[in-house]
């Protein structure tokens, strides 16, 4: 027999005009509790405070806590050179798509064209960056719900994944791979070999994910009808990626608003419908089947000699003209985005970073967490896939 | 939910049976060859940019002297110091980095209990490290500026080879801003140069289009942009960062592009020198070449009431007179001294000092007098026949086509000499020659061996393009005279020039000797200064080696109302004739004030 937590809990507390609970504090029957800060690395130093009566959440308030804050900030008050090492931190496992994100803002507003190798390079890399990041998402899902075995499989592959950026970016976290004009290198000899036996291995280790954690009664129990997004949420909040996908809207930019080289691939884009953890957990672990395979079609096709940069004005005075543009890649969440505005100067006027985690975090666990066991939550929240540093950036 | 879902979970189980992929000790993991771990840095190759102080973001960077080493021509003497607890290792460092001497080792293994420790100068504290070659450094096909110089527009050979119209074309607005974006702003070039213009400054003027902030900087140090920016010796473009890794710089015309886009009747508005407070003091010049000019300049905008006395009947010395219009156009001087003459400077052509004006006048008449007068005199190799009427010194025959007249010219000729003045006076023949015969026959030849003439190698090449014969590695043996007529240059293989105790002291393969065939032999080994106007104080000055007075750094002789400087004190150099004149002024003052 299977236990579920089916049950109605949402017969208490009335809303109030504004939709938000009505908490009377006097009443005796609430109790206030943070959860959180856990671990910087995933979620953790966003805390959320939280209003329970029993170990059901009435009320939820997000605080994303002061790890890596003010990077837009940062960024205006630097070169747009220097902005580099500033902007891979915004998201901390996935720093490819804020490098490829910013370095197209610059050329685009700076009249360079990247040389086409350096875009077959900068493809492989966000896919490798998707593929990281999927994994240590799958882990962090798994061990959410006691599944530490999930963890320990997924952060190992993970790790053969960063193996691979180190030998072509000499990092292993921040790669700092795409300045704008193309890329620091092509890949180095015999990479390709040891690409795919990463690959193969990390499939092993995939095939092992479906059958623990997929086809696992317990993670199926908690996770069937766990934090259910209204289809409608989707655009009224902004929610894209698997998140979005996992509530049957195939939202993705490779293929919306195709950039760098996804033209030329050939891939799908998996849709869920159920629109709970479990669904969303599907669609990540098939959008990791469909980054390996892609990952396998992009090595060889990638030139293994000639131009790489483009001759792009000399870095220390680069002044961009006045101009304003928005880019986006689909990262593991969804849409990442950087709005940079130029000013004519040798700094960017404006940078805004659109990172999923903001309405994903943020607004969308807010509303979630309403009539949610205490247990479960850090399910949800980990299902909604988030990077604090993008919120207070 | 299937029973498929309570079971396949256990399958983990069958992990229980496989190797381990536990790392045994990850102390010994070895990094990617590429891994960006601790600095590295080859401080011989080092020139102390700091381009990677600059681009550092987080402030990790900082130049500081080193034991040992100290500052040299294109060297600054200091090396990069990184701080581990700023450092986020982005290596954009190495990126920019001019010499390619900074790069990472792949060691990332490293304790210490002293948090000093993590503050250290690649390459010159021990480290572990320092003898690990892989790491990251920069690839080649990925530069974060431009190596390659913008090509200067110049006129074709077959355009100039008959005409002295000036052949370097200069920078469009575009092709400026291009070249000036190249610069690093390092610095090493201000330093270097003789007058330490304010070179990242003008040329950072250029990139912003402020042509008139260039300007204003250009005249702080030097008042003769117009002729610099032709014909300087550009030590700082030897120097220049960029050189280690690509083509330096084009200072020079970048500086001449400034100049040339604002006219002379701007200048004084620009400069603000429209009123100049007048100290009612005089100051008498003799010589209106770089140094005498610079010296004026300066002594004008302090308030002296300047007048130079020039032997000749045109100012700019040797740049007039020793230096072809196809390469410094008459006019360019001519703007320059313009602008000199409207501060107020009075010119006096024609008077020789010490003949025409005696120094002693001069003495009672100003308050103090600055002499520039250069190195007008050509010198001889002394071989047999050197006295022959058809040997000349290059300096006379340049004079004589700076006033327009027809020289004595052969069919074939024959330049000794391997120095720029020797390759002006070559292609000044090959001009004349394509002229007057309608073909080329003249041949430089010196006893440097190619490759190291001491010419400008843009010379060299530019010479060889307007068919003239270079070919250098002989020492002069005889010019042979046959009936009274020159019928060559006997020549022998230089085997070296300095002795062991670096004196010149050529000496010459005996059995490897051939015979330029020639009707001219022209002399350029060299000139020499005439300062006989001293005649009647020369007890009273100091000489150092080689003839030269000895003046103070402020360029004050023994005498002191006499300042000495130029090419006569410091040359033969156009820059440090005009650095000379500018210290010059400044010294004068002093002395004035202090009278």
């Amino acid at each position: 027999m299977m236990l579920t937590f089916k049950e109605d809990r949402s017969l208490f507390p009335e809303t109030g005009k504004d939709g938000k609970p009505v908490i009377d504090w006097e009443s005796g029957k609430f109790t206030k509790i943070w959860q959180g800060p856990v671990h910087p690395g995933m979620t953790g130093n966003m805390s959320l405070e939280l209003t329970i009566q029993g170990d059901e959440i009435m009320d939820c308030v997000t605080h994303v806590g002061y790890l890596h804050r003010g990077f837009e900030k940062l960024m205006e008050r630097r070169r747009f050179i220097q902005c580099f090492p500033i902007c891979v931190r915004v998201a901390v496992p996935e720093p490819d798509f804020n490098e490829y994100c910013l370095a197209s803002t610059i050329e685009e507003l700076g009249g360079i064209e990247v040389p086409e190798a350096a875009d077959w390079m900068r493809t492989l890399l966000l896919e490798m960056s998707r593929l990281q990041s999927f994994l240590a998402q799958m882990g962090g899902q798994g061990s959410s719900f006691g599944l530490g075995l999930i963890g320990q499989w997924t952060v190992w592959a993970r790790d053969l994944v960063l193996d691979r950026f180190e030998e072509i970016t000499g990092g292993r976290v921040y790669h700092m791979h795409m300045p704008p004009g193309g890329v620091r290198s092509l890949l180095p000899a015999g990479f390709e070999a040891r690409m795919t036996d990463t690959l193969d291995k990390i499939s092993g280790v995939m095939e092992e994910v479906e059958r623990v954690m997929l086809n696992n009664s317990v993670f199926k129990t908690r996770a069937i009808g766990l934090g259910y997004i209204d289809p409608k949420w989707v655009d009224e909040y902004g929610i894209t990626g698997p998140n979005a996908r996992g509530a049957g809207v195939p939202k993705d930019v490779r293929k919306d608003y195709p950039y760098l080289m996804y033209d030329k691939l050939d891939f799908d884009v998996h849709v869920e419908y159920e629109s709970d953890v479990f669904a969303r957990t599907k669609v990540r672990y098939n959008d990791i089947l469909t980054t390996i395979d892609l990952i396998r079609q992009i090595v060889p096709r990638i030139p293994k000699s000639g131009e790489f940069m483009a001759d792009v004005p000399n870095v220390l005075h680069w002044k961009i003209p006045y101009g304003e543009t928005y880019k986006r890649a689909e990262c593991t969440r969804g849409e990442y985005g950087y709005y940079t505005v130029t000013d004519g100067s040798g700094y960017p006027r404006r940078i805004n970073v659109r990172g999923p985690s903001y309405t994903h975090a943020v607004t969308l666990m807010e509303k979630m967490a309403i009539n949610l066991n205490i247990a479960d939550t850090a399910g949800v929240m980990s299902s909604l896939h988030t990077y604090p540093p993008e919120i207070e950036r | 939910m299937s029973l498929k879902d309570v079971l396949m979970p256990f399958t983990a189980w069958g992990n229980l049976f496989k190797e381990p992929v536990t790392v045994k000790d990850s102390r010994n993991v070895e990094a990617a060859p590429r891994y960006r771990g601790f600095h590295v840095n080859d401080v011989d190759t080092c020139i102390g940019c700091g381009t990677c102080e600059e681009i550092c973001q987080n402030a990790a960077i900082d130049l500081v002297e080193v034991a040992g080493r100290d500052a040299k021509e294109g060297d600054s003497g200091l090396r990069p110091m990184i701080d581990y607890g700023r450092c986020c290792w982005c290596a954009l460092c190495v990126d920019v980095c001019t010499t390619r001497s900074l790069g990472m080792s792949n060691e990332y293994k490293w304790v210490s209990s002293d948090p000093e420790d993590f503050r250290f100068v690649p390459g010159v504290d021990e480290k572990s490290w320092n003898d690990n070659n892989k790491g990251y450094f920069k690839m080649d096909g990925y530069d974060l500026y431009s190596t390659e110089r913008v090509e200067m527009g110049e006129l074709h050979p077959e355009e100039r080879d008959k005409s002295f119209v000036e052949m370097i074309q200069g920078f469009s607005k575009e092709q400026a801003q291009k070249e000036a974006d190249r610069c690093v702003a390092c610095g090493i070039c201000t330093a270097t140069c003789p007058a330490h213009m304010g070179i990242p400054q003008y040329i950072e003027a250029i990139r912003n289009d402020d042509l008139e902030e260039g300007l204003r900087i250009l005249y702080e140090t030097n008042p003769l942009p117009e002729i610099c920016g032709r014909i300087c010796t550009h030590k700082c473009e030897t120097v220049c960062s960029l050189n280690h890794k690509g083509d330096p710089l084009s200072i020079r015309w970048l500086k001449r592009y400034i100049a040339d886009q604002i006219p002379e009747s701007k200048y004084k508005e620009i400069l603000e020198t429209e009123n100049i407070t007048k100290n009612g003091k005089k100051v008498a010049i003799v010589g209106a070449g770089p140094a005498g000019l610079s010296a004026a300049h300066y002594l004008a905008l302090m308030g002296y009431e300047v007048k130079i006395f020039e032997v000749q009947e045109a100012p700019g010395g040797m740049t007039r007179y020793g230096i072809p219009e196809y390469r410094l156009p008459y006019e360019m001087i001519d703007k320059d001294v313009d602008y000199i003459k409207s501060l107020g400077v009075e010119f006096q052509f024609g008077t020789r000092v010490g003949v025409d004006v005696p120094l002693e006048t001069l003495e009672k008449e100003f308050d103090a007098v600055f002499a520039g007068t250069g190195l007008h005199l050509g010198r001889s190799t002394r071989v047999p026949g050197s006295d022959h009427k058809r040997v000349y010194q290059a300096i006379d025959l340049l004079r004589d086509v700076s006033y327009g007249k027809e020289i004595d010219l052969a069919e074939k000729v024959v330049v000794v000499g391997g120095g720029n003045v020797a390759m002006d006076i070559t292609r000044t023949i090959a001009r004349l020659q394509n002229k007057k015969f309608g073909k080329v026959n003249v041949t430089a030849t010196c006893l440097e061996a190619e490759g190291s003439m001491p010419a400008d190698d843009e010379e060299v090449i530019e010479a060889r393009e307007e068919n003239a014969t270079i070919d250098p590695g002989w020492g002069p043996q005889e010019i042979i005279v046959e009936n009274g007529e020159i019928k060559g240059l006997k020549v022998a293989k230089c085997l070296r020039i300095f002795d062991d105790e670096g004196r010149f002291n050529p000496s010459m393969d005996m059995e490897n000797q051939k015979v330029f065939e020639a009707d001219m032999i022209v002399e350029s080994i060299g000139q020499a200064m005439d300062i006989s106007y001293t005649d009647n104080i020369k007890e009273k000055l100091t000489f150092g080696p080689r003839g030269r007075i000895q003046v103070s750094p402020d360029f004050q002789s023994n005498i002191p109302w006499l300042f000495i400087g130029g090419d006569i004190i410091q040359g033969p150099d156009v820059i440090h004739g005009i650095a000379n004149g500018h210290k010059a002024a400044k010294g004068i003052d002093k002395f004035l004030k202090s009278k």
